[in-house]
């Protein structure tokens, strides 16, 4: 029975990061495209020299657009609702959708926002290609250390809630885990490739498009699952939950 | 973190009728081995395939997500 639960979750999880995936990629269209545009257009004013193009230009602000992030926001979804399912009556005594909430805004800290906060978000043009190695290292480096400490701030918490009462608690971990991340990012090698020319408007727009749309897929997928993870949790007794995957049209 | 992971909690919160269930992680641990690497490696393909390493060759993979990679953080050119 249990494990059927945890399957159903799974299921409108991962639905429920399709929809926010959806919501996410028109607002990636919308704002973040421009960037873009704008950095690839950098790039070629400074090279002359066109590589064959692989995807066309008009495929990937669109179709290869809402690819990576329909994919992106289906597998986060599944990975938080597994997350939630350990949540879920262990961090404190919560329903179905505060968890859900809870969850989700503790995701986009912990895998967005923070990581961000030492390797943000880059348009094209902003980097050296040669060192996307050591880049991709050092970010996926950073959500792994970021995802340890969250997991260690919540061990931890639980134990000093019984001695300091929850308040405290909350409170001493939350400065703990924040002076071993900041620790952590002055330890860190900074990555500072932009090109002095590289304009400042487009690079700022870039990056704060990045994190709102992160923000909306975050949102929308904590809300879209609450909402269907308290119907898998607490069945209306006159409804059937069983088989039928109900999916809401649009939040 | 010295802290053993598995030790039950001395946390007792008051349980009201309306909360849901605790799942047992007996019943988490299958689902999120075989699912957790799943989500995982589509994360891969999107975020760093024909990047930094490539399990295909040629940029295909890398050309068709490459918005989506530099609008949702990942390290790109
Ligand atoms: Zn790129």
């Amino acid at each position: 029975m249990n494990s059927v639960t945890v399957r159903a979750l799974l299921v409108r999880g991962m639905l429920a990061g399709l929809a926010a995936g959806l919501l996410a990629f028109g607002l990636a269209y919308l704002i973040g495209e421009p960037g873009v545009n704008a950095g690839i257009a950098f790039e070629d004013s400074r090279s002359h020299e066109h590589g064959v193009e692989v995807v066309s230009r008009a495929m990937q602000s669109t179709a290869g657009l809402a690819t990576a992030v329909l994919i992106f926001g289906t597998a986060v979804g599944g990975i938080a609702t597994l997350a939630f399912c350990f949540a879920l009556g262990r961090i404190g005594p919560f329903g179905a959708r505060a968890t859900a909430a809870l969850v989700a805004a503790g995701a986009f800290v912990t895998v967005c926002l923070v990581p961000f906060l030492k390797y943000p978000a880059n348009p094209p043009g902003a980097s050296d290609p040669d060192t996307v190695g050591q880049r991709t290292i050092l970010y996926f480096g950073m959500i792994a250390l970021s995802v340890l400490v969250a997991i260690g701030l919540i061990i931890i918490g639980r134990r000093l809630a019984g001695r300091l009462g929850n308040g405290n608690a909350a409170l001493a971990t939350a400065i703990g885990c924040t002076a071993v991340i900041a620790a952590a990012m002055a330890f860190l090698p900074a990555v500072n490739e932009t090109p002095k020319d590289f304009p400042a408007t487009v690079l700022w727009q870039f990056r704060l498009a990045s994190l709102g749309i992160q923000a909306l897929l975050w949102a929308a997928f904590g809300v879209i699952f609450g909402f269907l993870a308290e119907r898998v949790l607490q069945p209306h007794p006159t409804r059937s939950a069983q088989g039928a995957t109900e999916v809401p049209g649009t939040a | 973190m010295a802290h053993s992971a598995t030790a039950p909690s001395p946390l007792s919160t008051p349980v009201t009728a309306k909360l849901p269930n605790k799942l047992p992680i007996r019943a988490i641990l299958p689902w999120a081995a075989f699912f957790g690497l799943l989500m995982l490696v589509l994360l891969y393909f999107v975020g760093a395939e024909q990047g930094a390493t490539s399990l295909f060759s040629g940029s295909g993979v890398h050309e068709w997500v490459h918005d989506g990679r530099h609008l949702l953080g990942f390290p790109c050119h």
